[in-house]
């Protein structure tokens, strides 16, 4: 028998008994994130494909909303600084050893090429937005010269929205020392999970049934490709090191298994694959919406969740003797 | 790079906690917040025992991955040695470095928010003295000095006993050693 | 915050003053230097020079400061006053509360005598009451350190060397090869130049052998850790002794020359084998002659410790004859790495008149029983103070929390209050026993005033200054000026001739060729030694003994109708269902003294109660739930948490001492944990010399209703 015990105790805030650093706002930043990223590939991947026509709500309408969601993402994140008044000093460096340096870099430049991704189809998209925009010549010359170059900025648009659907995985993945993150699966998860959820987003959205059926038949790939993923996920950890072995028991019978498996993987993947194979088969459309719902849910279901397991999971697992409660009294 | 190393002999050690006062004070940490730990493991079943005794703290990596996951270099090794410090100035209280440590030895410096550790005493270590820790202990278990330096005592007791370092399966070249 | 030029935190970057202090977190009095950052408290450390903190604080000194940061403190004079049949405190001047004090001490010494007056006293300001009593006309002063501590020890001692060993003890661990421990748990009771010399020997590879039923700090440290069944120590000492004598092993010259009685040991310890000890003590027969061996192989370089909290079982001055016998077998006493000879500074008194001539003692209250008690026995003044033919008719309870430090009086202190016309409590915390006061003093920090100089008996003679660092906070005051305002009253002001207490200070440092200005400066002074520290090989030595030998065989205690030589007799065994009750030291608290210090709090708030994962399989216990404990007469626990460790016996259970305050004004302590004082009710008192046997009780467990 082993018995390891503080002999002091120890109850640093937000880092005992185990870390709970990050709420909700983290994962919230990396869903927002996610789904920016998935809209601006689709979008762009619709325009090189010359398919804008067929999918004119995600080409048109939808781009609008990457920098909308990206920028709610990033006062999520914001929000989740301890030490927010500082939060200049992002840029003030850059830390190539730092995916969350890469990470704010990629962002100051992937505002602007959302915005010619924006620009490009704004006219169609928001013909009422755009005749406003067009009083200002800076404005006209900018839609006019997007519009032109449109392809050219569907194409830069594609690496940078997959730099960011990994980015968002990579993040977590990068730190080492939890275990439960410690794997190649999450980026590539979380990629597949970003793309997803924007074609999610477009069938709930889109009033055109082609391009509702296209992103059906899109969606159901991706879902397909992730539950692979997640099994993936399970034997890679299932192969690793003894920490990686006590972070999977959190979701083979731990404390996580109930999160993961019913919240995340039924609500967000088993359900959605199955309603969206129905409609598929033409069964039926009559709830078409609710695939796209809990694809959207389980979107952040995976992130929050993945978020709370890998904090959970740890190379240290000290026990305090003493009750940590009690030093509120000091309060 | 100058190695700074901290050896802690847990046969001598009793595991009073005065290390953890002593850091306290010295200082001036907030209330129920702590740099440093006391750890005890005992193995066997009675009568067949045997019980350690390892204060812990920050291990001062030499490759240290919450200096490496720091967005802003606010994690930073002081003056080219392997202490690592965080300014409180370039801090945003990201929380990257508390997860990208395996030692959950990180805490969050309440209620300023900015993320606060063990420094081992760099203001005692510039003055030529030893961490407060090392200084107080009653047991004289705790040892701090160069480990670049061959004659030095660290090196020393390095060479001639047996130890270990804490989870050196991470990777992070942890720089407090335990003699076991 | 200082010194954020690089955003990183420099402390003692502001102007840093220090003064030198004698901590007194505990008695242990380790001369430390307090730091001041721009004029802030910082940090208290150990001095260099001083031999009792060898320049190192132990965890309690250095969280020193707490004690005055305690915002808990007691501020004011309280007077106890009757408010429409509510008892409550009411805040009142030092004048109001020292005269009231003084009226009834006056009253008493006229209705009854002043030798009515007991004080308890523990600490280094107790000295400046005692010295108030013994002028007042009482030398009834008792401490809780002999007849609850280390009593039984001193006592065994100077009945078998003629002297007791005395505290800071004089064990030369640095320096021992082998050192045997029963039942003491050094390291988990931090007296910081002791665990400092202990950690030295461990260090040299020192033999060490652990006798515990508990799987202690010392136990996980030592070659031999050897179990032993609670109760049984004699047997197992007395079978050492047959092994060392039956090979051969003793110090064949140093009994010869030194000791008197070994013939009768001889015969004594024939039939008690280790062989015979087996059952009794489960420590297989092989193990003790093992262990014997290695005492004998580096003797006499081989301590017997003599443990400091002794008072177990009633029979507990045998049991400390025994381990002095031991000690005498090997040869250790007096020799290096056994008992070396301690010296102290010969330094005057400040002169005052003679203190009146009394004949009543504190041994009066012992009713003719305990006549090897040289101190007073606190239980049996305890009981002296109650009904109509009381010895006692008021206290004085000086940094004493009675309840929580002698057993067997948290039931009855009411009783006791009830009886007497004036408690007197001086605290620096508003602690249990302050409650039954009719008046509280509120006592300074020793980082607030002067005290006595320390001139504490050691390897080297040396005299620590205590002085203030800080001015007292709220309104409490220095324990001398309290003794000297109170002889004022008491008309015995040609006692208290000075104005203030540095006149003491600076007159004794001169008789030795010190001032208080060096003092201040230093903190401690180190003078020669005038005396060997150990025996001179080859020459005899009287002893203060009847025989002026070391009485192996003791004269005075058959003369007294006691045994002459230790006898194991069997104790009492846990009732089905009930575990001993075992109580010790835990390294970040004083007693029940530093439960509200917030860094001591910080780092062990409550205490725990240790179960083997037996006992908690069977009481489906499980770590960090709460329970509470009743002994074997119904009495019951605070709640306390739960600690299932295999480092205790199936038949015992384990808990730090000093927890479970009740007082309310310990906003950090109260209610924190149990205490194991109040469980202690089944007391047998050792008829040598009175000392409370605590390890006789028993507890079980009980839902915690919370």
């Amino acid at each position: 028998m082993i018995e390891e015990v503080l002999v002091t105790l120890r109850a640093n805030p937000k880092i005992d008994p185990v870390l709970s650093t990050w709420s909700w706002e983290v994962p919230l930043y990396l869903f927002l994130g996610g789904l920016a990223a998935g809209i601006m590939f689709f979008a762009a991947i619709m325009v090189l494909a010359n398919r804008q026509r067929e999918a004119p709500f995600v080409t048109e309408k939808l781009v609008l909303w990457t920098v909308i969601l990206l920028s709610v993402g990033m006062a999520a994140l914001f929000l989740d600084l301890s030490h927010r008044w500082y939060v200049f000093r992002f840029y003030t460096a850059f830390r190539p050893s730092s995916p969350m340096s890469w990470g704010s870099w990629i962002l100051i430049i992937i505002y602007p090429i959302c915005l010619l991704q924006i620009l490009s189809t704004f006219r169609q998209g928001y013909p009422n937005l755009a005749r406003r925009l067009e009083r200002f010549d800076i404005g006209a010359l900018a839609l006019d010269l997007s519009e032109r170059f449109r392809r050219r900025i569907a194409w830069i648009s594609i690496p940078f929205a997959l730099a960011l659907g990994i980015y968002t995985g990579l993040l977590l993945n990068t730190l080492v020392a939890r275990p439960f993150w410690n794997t190649a699966i999450l980026p590539v998860l979380f990629l597949v999970s970003a793309l997803s959820t924007a074609a999610a987003l477009t069938i709930l959205g889109t009033s055109i049934k082609g391009e509702r059926n296209l992103f059906t038949q899109i969606d159901f790939s991706l879902i397909a490709v992730e539950i692979f993923l997640v099994l993936l996920l399970v034997i890679d950890l299932s192969t690793g090191s003894q920490v990686q072995l006590a972070a999977l028991d959190l979701i083979l019978g731990g404390r996580y298994t109930v999160g993961f498996w019913l919240l995340f993987f039924s609500i967000g993947l088993l359900i959605p694959i199955l309603l969206e194979g129905r409609e598929l088969l033409r069964k039926s459309t009559s709830a078409f919406y609710l695939a796209p719902l809990f694809v959207l849910i389980g979107g952040y279901l995976l992130r929050q969740v993945v978020m709370n397991i890998g904090l959970h999971s740890s190379w240290v697992d000290y026990a305090n003797q003493f009750d940590p409660q009690l030093l509120q009294l000091l309060q | 790079m100058t190695r700074y190393a901290m050896v802690i002999d847990t046969l001598t050690c009793v595991g009073c906690g005065d290390c953890v006062t002593a850091c306290k004070t010295e200082n001036q940490m907030p209330d129920g917040l702590t740099r440093d730990w006391v750890v005890e493991t005992t193995t066997g079943e009675y009568p067949n025992l045997s019980t350690e005794f390892r204060s812990e703290r920050c291990n001062h990596c030499s490759h240290a991955t919450c200096v490496y996951v720091c967005p802003t270099g606010a994690s930073h090794f002081w003056r080219d040695t392997n202490i690592v410090l965080v300014d409180s100035g370039k801090c945003t209280g990201c929380k990257a470095c508390i997860a990208a440590c395996p030692y959950d030895a990180r805490l969050i410096m309440h209620p300023e928010g900015y993320v606060d550790k063990c420094t081992f005493c760099h203001h005692r270590v510039e003055n030529g003295l030893d961490p407060a820790c090392v200084s107080t202990c009653p047991t004289h278990c705790m040892h701090f000095g160069v480990l670049d330096d061959p004659a030095g005592k660290v090196s020393t007791l390095l060479r001639t006993r047996n130890y270990k370092t804490l989870l050196q399966e991470t990777g992070n070249e942890p720089n407090v050693y335990y003699l076991t | 915050m200082t010194g954020c030029a690089a955003g990183v935190r420099r402390p003692g970057t502001g102007e840093l003053t220090v003064s030198p202090t004698i901590c007194d977190i505990c008695f242990w009095k380790c001369a430390g230097i307090v730091y001041k950052d721009g004029g802030e408290p910082w940090k208290v450390v150990g001095n260099p020079n001083d031999l009792h903190s060898r320049g190192r604080l132990c965890t309690r000194g250095t969280a020193g400061l707490g004690a005055y940061l305690d915002p808990d403190r007691l501020k004011t004079p309280l007077l106890r006053v009757d408010n429409n049949g509510n008892q409550r405190f009411k805040p009142v001047s030092w004048d109001e509360a020292l005269e009231f004090i003084a009226a009834r001490l006056r009253k008493l010494a006229s209705d009854h005598g002043p030798e009515k007056l007991a004080l308890f006293s523990h600490g280094s300001g107790g000295g400046h009451f005692k010295h108030l009593l013994q002028a007042y006309g009482s030398r009834s002063f008792v401490a809780p350190s002999f007849a609850q501590c280390r009593g039984p020890r001193e006592v065994a001692f100077k009945l078998t060397y003629g002297e007791g060993v005395g505290s800071p003890d004089r064990t030369d661990m640095e320096h021992s090869r082998c050192i045997v421990l029963i039942g003491s748990h050094i390291g988990e009771n931090l007296h910081n130049s002791q665990v400092q010399t202990f950690a030295a020997a461990l260090h040299k590879k020192a033999k060490l052998i652990t006798v515990d039923p508990r799987f202690s700090v010392p136990a996980g440290k030592s070659d031999y850790w050897l179990p032993i069944k609670p109760g049984t120590d004699i047997a197992l000492l007395l079978a050492w002794m047959h092994v060392l004598i039956q090979e051969d092993l003793y110090d064949r010259d140093y009994v010869t020359r030194y000791t008197h009685g070994f013939t009768e040991l001889k015969e004594h310890v024939r039939k008690f084998t280790p062989e015979w000890a087996y059952p009794i003590t489960a420590i297989p027969a092989a193990r003790i002659r093992e262990t014997a061996r290695v005492m004998a192989a580096n003797a006499p370089a081989t301590l017997i410790h003599p443990g400091r909290h002794v008072a177990w079982y009633g029979d507990d001055t045998q049991r400390l004859r025994a381990v002095a016998i031991l000690n005498a077998l090997l040869g250790s006493w007096g020799r290096p790495g056994g008992y070396y000879q301690q010296e102290k500074v010969a330094l005057p008194n400040y002169p005052i008149p003679e203190y009146p001539k009394i004949t009543a003692r504190v041994q009066d209250a012992n009713r003719g029983k305990y006549p090897e008690a040289y101190a007073g026995v606190s239980t049996a003044v305890f009981d002296a103070s109650i009904g109509p033919d009381a010895l006692y008719k008021a206290w004085i309870v000086y940094g004493t929390n009675l309840p929580l430090t002698v057993p067997g009086v948290a039931g009855r202190l009411q009783e006791a209050a009830d009886s007497l016309d004036l408690i007197v409590a001086i605290d620096i915390q508003p602690c249990e026993v302050t409650g039954y006061a009719d008046v509280i003093l509120p006592e300074c920090t020793y980082l607030e005033r002067y005290d006595t100089l320390r001139n504490a008996p050691e390897r080297r003679p040396s005299l620590a200054l205590r002085m203030p660092a800080f001015k007292p906070k709220y309104d409490s005051k220095p324990g001398w000026w309290i003794a000297k305002q109170l002889g004022k009253r008491l008309g015995l002001g040609d006692y208290f001739p000075w104005k203030d207490y540095t006149e003491v200070l600076e007159w004794q440092l001169k008789q030795v060729g010190s001032s208080l200005a060096e003092m201040k400066k230093t903190g401690v002074k180190v003078f020669p030694r005038t005396t060997p520290m150990y025996f001179t090989e080859g020459t005899d030595i009287e002893f203060n003994t009847p025989t002026g030998k070391i009485e192996i065989y003791s004269t005075q205690l058959a003369k007294l109708g006691f045994d002459p030589l230790p006898k194991y007799s069997a104790h009492q065994e846990p009732p089905p269902d009930y575990y001993r009750l075992n109580y010790g030291r835990a390294p970040a608290h004083t007693f029940g003294r530093t439960q509200n210090n917030k860094y001591l709090f910080e780092i062990m708030p409550e205490n725990v109660i240790w179960v083997h994962p037996t006992v908690a399989r069977k009481w489906d216990l499980e770590n960090g739930r709460y329970v509470r404990l009743k002994n074997q007469d119904g009495v019951e626990s605070n709640r306390i948490r739960i600690r299932v460790t295999e480092r205790i016996r199936p038949d015992s259970v384990f808990m730090a001492h000093g927890f479970g305050h009740t007082a309310e004004g310990l906003r950090l302590a109260s209610g924190r944990g149990a205490d194991d004082a109040a469980l202690i009710t089944n007391i047998p008192h050792d008829p040598i010399m009175g000392a409370s046997g605590m390890r006789a009780n028993f507890v079980t467990f009980l839902e915690d209703e919370v």
